[in-house]
């Protein structure tokens, strides 16, 4: 049963990176405009001013 | 007939380029929008019939101050807006496209799902009113707004929710997981070191994902008890608290069992219906918000020296002088100093047809001016103004109805005592009775905790809510009140307002009235350079109109044209010179040399399926009423139109209240439907209120419910969805306690392990989560 010293942590661990995504794209305000992510993606220029 | 090229509206065919555009405005902004390259927008929007076309409006709106709500830092300008009049991704791509190309703007981003728009510029190089002149010139309307003022402290709030939840989430997927081991382990003989490890390891997941995600229950629940009151929160907390104590004491004790993932998935499931809850209010408060920004428009004062300036509302005071350019609407109270004018007063008094007003007259915040500059001195300015009275009286009405209790809450009042004593109860008899340790009789008592923890409760109506409202607002109708459900499935009365709610609200050229068309097509080319809303329902009559060159405009009074025979004069009957008969409705007049006078009488039409809805609101048993601040002789009309039996007309703003609160004396329930700020107090005063959305923005705020688009039928709808919901609860409250009669049992015998735990909370939950979902398949009444 040694082998579940490795597996517990690297399971863990991966759960940790997927709640830190998350939590990163919530602050970085991904969440913000649902609708509107899903129609900005027609229309593809290049003349949009730079954040 | 065609579409205009722009704003889709339909134009008349005649010949020319004029008949491509239906008004000038929009020629203006298709040309725009051809000059920048961005021609893609036309082909790729689509408009939705029922939200406002992208028509750039008439009335040029006055050097307002959208510099007022400027911010700056480190030299770049910031100014947020709200969007009117979205329908697609085109119109963000278009304003957000136009943007970018004024100069010195760095950074233009539009959300769609919420219509708050951000410029930030780079100081000096533009400014607001460039700015909302741009976006003005497509169609779109924009309001600035001050986002300190708005409810973004409720946003960060949701968001904490929601990373709360994550949190819990994570967690409660990861002891799950070791659970299943351990439940496993317990049949194929793991070795209790094992079982130690994976007890420790859900611990060290469980313990700090505990202590961060179960604060809103904590502070609620602390709350509560500081109050010396108990809630639904104060069981919560004590059960998550305590579980995870006893099983840490059981792990280090080497035991058997311990009820970490239990704990844990609790808070979870506790959390996604918080957050549902939230959001579901949240949707509606930001349509709030906007309306609540409008109320904000900066208004210009003048100073001694006759100079301009742009201050806040509240900052204006009493004496000083302010002006108010043809097309604004008035921030104070004041008397006119200088100026003739015509106002419409709709959004005070509920009246449709203008009101003329010279100097010495009071006008009121709120009045819109149509026709001419004016100069008023100012006697009340933000709390004192009649409009904050009359919001005030409305916010009083408001609380009175806060004191209503959602169904759930009533539940949770009763039930939260019981749970506490249930387990209580447990403990003493399995210590005293049962002679057992404390220890293992704690954990019993916990599992009782557990298991009557109301999972399935907490979820059962905030997941119907929010199913409710998803399907109200696909169909326009948003909800802005957390109860208005539950208080409109008990309906029994329905009162109706006229202006604006059973008609249009909007003035239509009677047409049965005797003139020819000649004189019409004279008169609506005469009408067409102004913009006073009679001149612009005359206009409207008459597709394809060329509009008469040379018209001089005489505010206050009306229109004049010099025709080799003389001069033709279009507006009043004084203006005409017209003596006999009397003025019984809204109404122009055509003066011709030699020729007798000709009358234009003009009508707000009734809403198309305004009958209809009446009649099938008796047919369910409803009973309908139409209160009107107008004429009895209008009134009457339209209540026969469309079936409504008992009326009363010249009704104002407080007898309004009057008769609601009699109807409540007699036992009904009564849904206010209206609009307009003279209903503002009746509609807060209802046991629900509904209002279009077409209506003046503060009534919004009074109102439950808000729909959009021109049918009534929103009404019936919102009605239906009302009771399906209230029996949806119903169902969903009586298979949580019927859950609890079964479970609670197995866990004063001390039966329940983790895992029946587990089991039960889950399935509990999902039961009552698909039971909600039936209502958004469910189609139609």
């Amino acid at each position: 049963m040694t082998i579940l010293l490795y597996l517990l942590p690297i399971a863990v661990g991966l759960g940790l990176l997927g709640l830190g995504a998350f939590l990163w794209s919530l602050k970085s305000g991904q969440y913000d405009d649902l609708d509107g992510a899903a129609h900005r993606i027609l229309f593809d220029d290049d003349d949009r001013p730079a954040a | 007939m065609s579409p205009c090229l722009h704003c889709g509206l339909p134009v008349s065919a005649t010949a020319g380029d004029a008949a491509r555009f239906c008004c000038a405005g929009c020629k203006t902004a298709h040309a725009i929008i051809g000059r920048l390259g961005l021609d893609r927008y036309y082909r790729q929007r689509q408009l939705d019939p029922s939200l406002r076309p992208p028509k750039p409006e008439e009335t040029v709106v006055g050097p307002d101050g959208a510099a007022a709500f400027l911010g700056h830092r480190d030299g770049v300008a910031t100014l947020n807006f709200f969007v009117e009049g979205l329908h697609c991704g085109a119109c963000v791509w278009l304003i957000e496209s136009v943007l970018a190309r004024e100069a010195g703007v760095i950074w233009a981003r539009l959300s769609m799902s919420t219509g708050r728009l951000v410029v930030r510029w780079r100081d000096g190089e533009n400014d607001a009113a460039r700015i909302q002149g741009a976006i003005a010139s497509l169609g779109y309307r924009a309001v600035p707004f001050d986002p300190e003022r708005l409810g973004l402290a409720t946003e960060r709030q949701d968001k904490a929710l929601l990373r709360a939840m994550a949190v819990a989430g994570f967690a409660a997927a990861n002891i799950m997981l070791l659970s299943v081991g351990i439940w496993a382990g317990h049949r194929q003989g793991m070795t209790s070191e094992t079982r130690a490890l994976l007890h420790w390891v859900s611990a060290l997941i469980a313990i700090p994902a505990i202590a961060y995600s179960g604060r809103p229950f904590f502070a609620s629940g602390l709350a509560a008890l500081k109050a010396r009151r108990t809630n639904m929160d104060v069981p919560i907390a004590l059960a998550v608290v305590i579980t995870p104590a006893v099983s840490l004491f059981e792990t280090f004790s080497g035991g058997r069992h311990a009820y970490f993932d239990s704990s844990v998935t609790l808070l979870f499931f506790l959390l996604i219906g918080r957050y549902l809850d939230a959001r579901a209010r949240g949707r509606a408060r930001s349509a709030a918000q906007q309306l609540v920004s409008l109320g904000a428009a900066a208004v210009t004062v003048l100073d001694g020296d006759g100079r301009a300036q742009s201050l806040r509302p509240e900052a204006v005071k009493t004496g000083m002088t302010v002006l108010v350019p043809a097309g604004g609407r008035i921030g104070v109270d004041g008397r006119v100093a200088e100026g003739a004018s015509e106002m419409d007063t709709s959004l005070v008094t509920g009246e449709s047809a203008p009101v003329r007003v010279r100097a010495g007259d009071a006008v009121f915040a709120g009045f819109l001016n149509f026709s001419a500059p004016l100069r008023i001195s100012v006697t009340a300015s933000g709390d004192g103004t009649l409009l904050a009275e009359i919001v005030r009286l409305m916010e009083a009405a408001e609380s009175g109805r806060g004191r209503y209790v959602a169904l759930a809450d009533r539940v949770a009042r009763l039930y939260s005592p019981v749970v506490h004593l249930l387990a209580a109860l447990t403990f003493i008899a399995w210590t005293t009775l049962g002679d057992l340790a404390w220890q293992p009789a704690l954990l019993i008592a916990v599992g009782v905790l557990i298991i009557t923890c109301p999972c399935a409760l907490a979820l059962a109506v905030p997941v119907v809510q929010v199913v409710a409202s998803g399907r109200l607002m696909r169909q326009g109708i948003l909800m802005k009140s957390a109860t208005a459900l539950e208080r409109l499935a008990r309906v029994d009365h329905v009162v109706f307002d006229k202006t604006g709610t059973l008609t249009e609200g909007r003035l239509e050229l009677l047409r049965e009235a005797g003139f020819n068309e000649t004189a019409l097509a004279e008169a609506a080319a005469i009408a067409a350079v102004s913009t006073h809303p009679l001149a612009r329902a005359l206009a409207r009559a008459v597709p394809g109109l060329v509009p008469a060159p040379g018209v001089r405009d005489v505010p206050g009074r009306g229109l004049g044209l010099d025709t080799p025979r003389g001069e033709v004069r279009l507006g009043s009957r004084a203006w005409c010179g017209v003596t006999e008969g009397e003025e019984s409705g809204p109404e122009l007049w055509l003066a011709r040399p030699g020729m007798k006078p000709v009358r234009f009488f003009f009508h707000d039409r009734v809403r198309q399926d305004a009958a209809e809805v009446v009649q099938h609101l008796n047919v369910r048993g409803y009973g309908c009423e139409l209160l009107s601040g107008d004429r009895a002789a209008t009134v009457a009309e339209v209540a026969a139109a469309i079936g409504i039996e008992t009326w009363r007309a010249a009704v104002t703003p407080a007898n309004k209240v009057e008769r609601l609160a009699e109807l409540a004396r007699q036992g009904r329930r009564v849904l206010m439907v209206g609009d307009g700020l003279n209903d503002a107090p009746a509609l807060a005063a209802a046991y629900v209120s509904m209002s279009p959305s077409s209506a003046a923005d503060v009534s919004q705020t009074a109102a439950d419910l808000v729909f959009q688009g021109r049918h009534l039928a929103a009404v019936t709808e919102a009605l239906a969805v009302a009771k399906a919901c209230e029996s949806l609860v119903r169902q969903n409250l009586a298979f949580s306690l019927l859950y609890n009669a079964l479970a609670v049992p197995l866990a004063v015998a001390g039966l329940v392990t983790p895992l029946i735990a587990a089991v039960a909370m889950s399935s509990s939950s999902m039961v009552v989560i698909l039971n909600a979902m039936r209502l958004g398949r469910r189609r139609g009444t």
